[in-house]
């Protein structure tokens, strides 16, 4: 049984008096390839906020690798094995992408704290991040703003910083969100390539890639787990048919 | 080392304060009687780049800046007036003060974000002054702090009459500012907090003490401020209470958004040219110097320099 | 119990004229995230156009005043359709250098056409005599800015509730994207809203003249403290504001009854405390 990385134990959230996530309890486990899906306005994004540390609950708590995280800053989760990316790119515009990527080099090795030493003094980490680059197909682009690059691009430059930071834990809030049809090729040969250890979760509307992709799928609806097994299961569940073409 | 030419480089953080330092050398010894008009040019481009660190790297507009230049200044004349009149000492207790003050004021208010971030360095800025008017017998209130005499720098140089010392003190305190400035902006640490500027949401999911970094920042900025009110008051022997004054925040924003805020130099360049375009026209007739300082920053604003300066920048090879 | 009345009165009086003037740089940052530093100029022009039309061309005040309150419309929509509506999308420090441009300008201009004296405005004899009110006399011009200001408040709170205007505008400002699409004519909404709030400005400034002197340094000399008021208040709440305008207006003259020589630190100190309470306006969560 492989380790258990990721456990959110009744996880709930109001807003006033808007109810958005409804007791939810799930399990993440070392390799698993678990997709979250539901209809819009279920509270998937609001729960991966949660999870990450971006917004506060309610009630319940999230675990980390047996540690309650739930008062802990998201910095805090992320130095314990815990990344993410966004529904919408949050790159900083006018950084070139290899700093955008030696940043979370240097977040990763504790070194954001250094005040003196020219960035362009460690040349171990611009090795790995041109590497990292170049393994995507970036390695040309390395000095341009992030703000010049095609959007699906900057969605891989998202999951490059993500996995930069050598997770355990990876959330992945629809990763191929806005990406035009013919550039989603290599987003997915990235998704199929993820480690193997990795335990990730992943937010899509895309049915094929959510099939292709996952083991595990968690329904969402109302803010609560509506049905929680393998794409079979799902697929041929009525009241995950019911949830997304009913009311 | 890389290998990969489209990969950025940052230059050499000597090169920006030699030019300081060429260039100030050669104004100090081509106009002698502008002395006066070189020191204040200098210690305003060090207070203009304190400010931008804040502004142009950091990412938050304050107004309220000229309470670090203020701390500064009133430190290092009371510094002088009861301890003791050697300047670097001096120099010392005015950045410390100016680093003091931004620690203290920015761990309240670096949780706020945008405008109410804005109004609340306003505050704190005019709570200070109005404090240093109350508080007289230690700021000599309206009559301004004075009395106080200098050492000689380094134990041999005199501040003369003429401001030829003052002149060259100023220039080499800003160049060092600058070095300093330069060093830290193009480190981790600097990378983190333009980072944090751009998106702060990616910093965070980055694992970025997104609070720490900022107020390290804002401390060193206080200390540069702070350094840069030291030396008005160690050139002029007075402190008054204009250097608390809103209108000196907001002129400084002025000139920093004027040189175009975010590269340093920008800090310099703005306020060279518009303490220069103040001293030649404020001395025709004042209201005439606000009809060509409200034009020129209206038109720089509808046909802006930064393209002009991308364009040189490009050219000139330097990406970081 | 004198004291408290007086500081009362004239801080409630203070609050209004301080009202009157933010309503416009309170919807002009709430409805077009547009920061304009030049409105000040817009109180000091309403104030000046008043000082001439009255001195002057000796007009009657009550003729004199709704005149000046127009120019200052029309010269507000004129600005806006001309030159300001071109820097909604350019950034904050962008506006913010352009309208502390344009407020340096219009103070030269002010100079120049009128000089840096102080403009009186003309007051009819029924505003200059004093009102006995039983428990204290007052001047009837500051009966007149407290009853301004109720009313502008209740206007502003009629139009905003009751009439499509109001609708359009409330959902141009917290909907910005989707109201364009819904077919609300954005343009007309922006041009309006912001030539109304010179308007106010303008009437503001006559007004608060008595308080506020009219001089060409007025464009910025006052700017601060209708800044915090917006910014108390909530950028976009005219509720806010006016809670926040009164409040203030009450704590200065309460300061500088009794404790002037502080100058200003209990303003900025009640400001600072309000503003870390509520960061996002008083009334707003």
């Amino acid at each position: 049984m492989s380790a258990l990385l990721l456990e959110t134990r009744q996880l709930d959230k109001h807003y006033g008096g808007l109810h958005v996530t409804r007791s939810v309890s799930l399990q993440l486990h070392a390799g698993d390839r678990l997709a979250l899906i539901g209809p819009n306005g279920a509270g998937k994004t609001t729960l991966v906020n949660q999870i990450s540390g971006t917004v506060a609950p309610s009630a319940g708590s999230v675990w980390l690798a047996g540690e309650d995280v739930t008062r802990r800053s998201q910095a805090q989760r992320v130095r314990a094995g815990l990344a993410r990316t966004f529904q919408i790119t949050t790159l900083a515009p006018h950084l070139p992408v290899q700093r955008q990527i030696e940043l979370a080099l240097f977040e990763r090795e504790g070194l954001t704290g250094r005040a003196w030493r020219s960035i362009d003094g460690y040349p171990v980490l611009a090795s790995e991040a041109q590497a990292l680059l170049r393994g995507l197909g970036l390695g040309e682009h390395a000095g341009w703003p992030t703000e010049r690059l095609a959007y699906g691009e900057q969605r891989l430059v998202e999951l490059a910083l993500a996995l930069a930071l050598r997770p355990r834990v990876l959330l992945l809030d629809e990763p191929m969100a806005g990406v035009p049809q013919g550039e989603g090729t290599r987003l997915l040969a990235a998704l199929a390539a993820l480690p193997k250890e990795l335990a990730v979760l992943i937010i899509e509307h895309d049915m094929d890639l959510v099939f292709r992709f996952a083991q595990r799928i968690v329904v969402l609806a109302e803010g609560a787990v509506l049905a929680d097994g393998t794409p079979e299961a799902i697929r041929s569940d009525p009241r995950v048919r019911a949830a997304y073409l009913g009311q | 080392m890389s290998t990969d030419s489209s990969a950025p480089r940052v230059a050499p953080a000597w090169r920006a304060p030699l030019v300081v330092i060429a260039i100030g050398s050669i104004a100090w010894w081509a106009l002698p009687d502008q002395l006066g008009l070189l020191t204040r040019i200098a210690i305003t481009a060090l207070f203009v780049l304190s400010l931008d660190l804040v502004v142009g790297i950091a990412g938050l507009a304050t107004l309220g800046h000229a309470a670090l230049f203020g701390a500064g200044a009133y430190a290092a004349g009371l510094f002088a007036l009861k301890a003791s009149g050697e300047p670097l000492i001096g120099l010392a207790v005015g950045a410390g003060a100016g680093a003091l003050l931004a620690l203290a004021s920015g761990a309240f208010l670096l949780r706020y974000h945008g405008f109410t971030f804005l109004m609340l360095t306003v505050a704190v800025a005019q709570i200070a002054a109005s404090l240093a008017q109350k508080a007289r017998d230690w700021t000599g209130g309206d009559d301004g702090l004075s009395g106080f005499t200098m050492g000689p720098l380094l134990g041999r140089f005199a501040f003369d009459l003429e401001g030829r010392t003052a002149a060259l003190y100023a220039i080499a305190v800003l160049a060092l500012g600058l070095y300093v400035a330069r060093r830290v902006v193009d480190s981790p640490f600097g990378l983190a907090v333009r980072g944090i500027h751009e998106s702060r949401a990616r910093m965070a999911a980055l694992g970025t003490p997104v609070l720490r970094r900022l107020l390290a920042m804002y401390t060193l900025a206080g200390a540069l401020a702070g350094a840069a009110g030291a030396l008005s008051a160690q050139t002029n022997a007075i402190v008054g209470l204009d250097s608390l004054s809103f209108a000196l925040s907001a002129e400084a924003l002025v000139m920093l958004i004027l040189g175009g805020a975010g590269r340093l130099h920008g800090a310099l360049i703005g306020a060279v040219v518009f303490t220069l375009l103040h001293h030649t026209a404020a001395s025709i007739n004042p209201y005439h110097w606000l009809f060509i300082i409200g034009a020129a920053l209206m038109v720089v604003v509808l046909l802006p320099p930064q393209k002009a300066w991308d364009w040189l920048r490009s050219r000139l090879g330097t990406k970081a | 119990m004198q004291l408290l009345a007086n500081v009362l009165i004239d801080g409630l009086a203070y609050g209004m004229v301080l009202f009157i003037i933010a309503v416009g740089l309170s919807v002009t940052l709430g409805l077009m995230r547009f920061v304009n530093l030049a409105h000040g100029a817009f109180a000091m022009i309403g104030g000046y156009a008043a000082a001439l039309l009255t001195r002057e061309a000796q007009w009657s005040f009550w003729i004199a005043v709704p005149v000046a309150v127009a120019a200052t419309a029309a010269l507000g929509a004129v600005l806006e359709a001309l030159v300001l509506r071109h820097l909604y999308r350019r950034t904050e420090l962008e506006q913010v250098l352009f309208t502390i441009g344009l407020s340096f300008f219009l103070i030269a201009l002010t100079n120049a056409l009128a000089g840096p004296q102080v403009q009186l405005i003309v007051l009819p004899p029924l505003l200059a005599q004093s009102v006995d009110l039983g428990f204290r006399t007052l001047p009837a011009q500051r009966l007149l800015v407290i009853a301004a200001g109720l009313v502008v408040a209740a206007a502003a709170a009629w139009t905003v509730t009751r009439t499509r205007f109001g609708i359009w505008l409330r959902a141009a400002v917290d909907h910005p994207d989707t109201a364009a699409t819904l077919g609300i004519p954005i343009r007309t909404v922006q041009c309006a809203s912001f030539a109304a709030g010179a308007a106010l400005a303008g009437l503001g400034g006559v007004l608060g003249a008595e308080l506020m002197p009219l001089e060409p340094y007025y464009a910025l000399k006052y700017l601060v403290l209708v800044l915090v008021v917006v910014a108390v208040g909530g950028m976009g709440s005219l509720p806010g504001s006016l809670l926040a305008a009164v409040s203030l207006g009450i704590v200065e003259t309460a300061s500088k009854y009794l404790a002037s020589d502080w100058g200003g630190l209990f303003f900025f100190l009640a400001m600072a405390l309000l503003l870390a309470w509520r960061p996002n306006g008083l009334l707003k969560r």
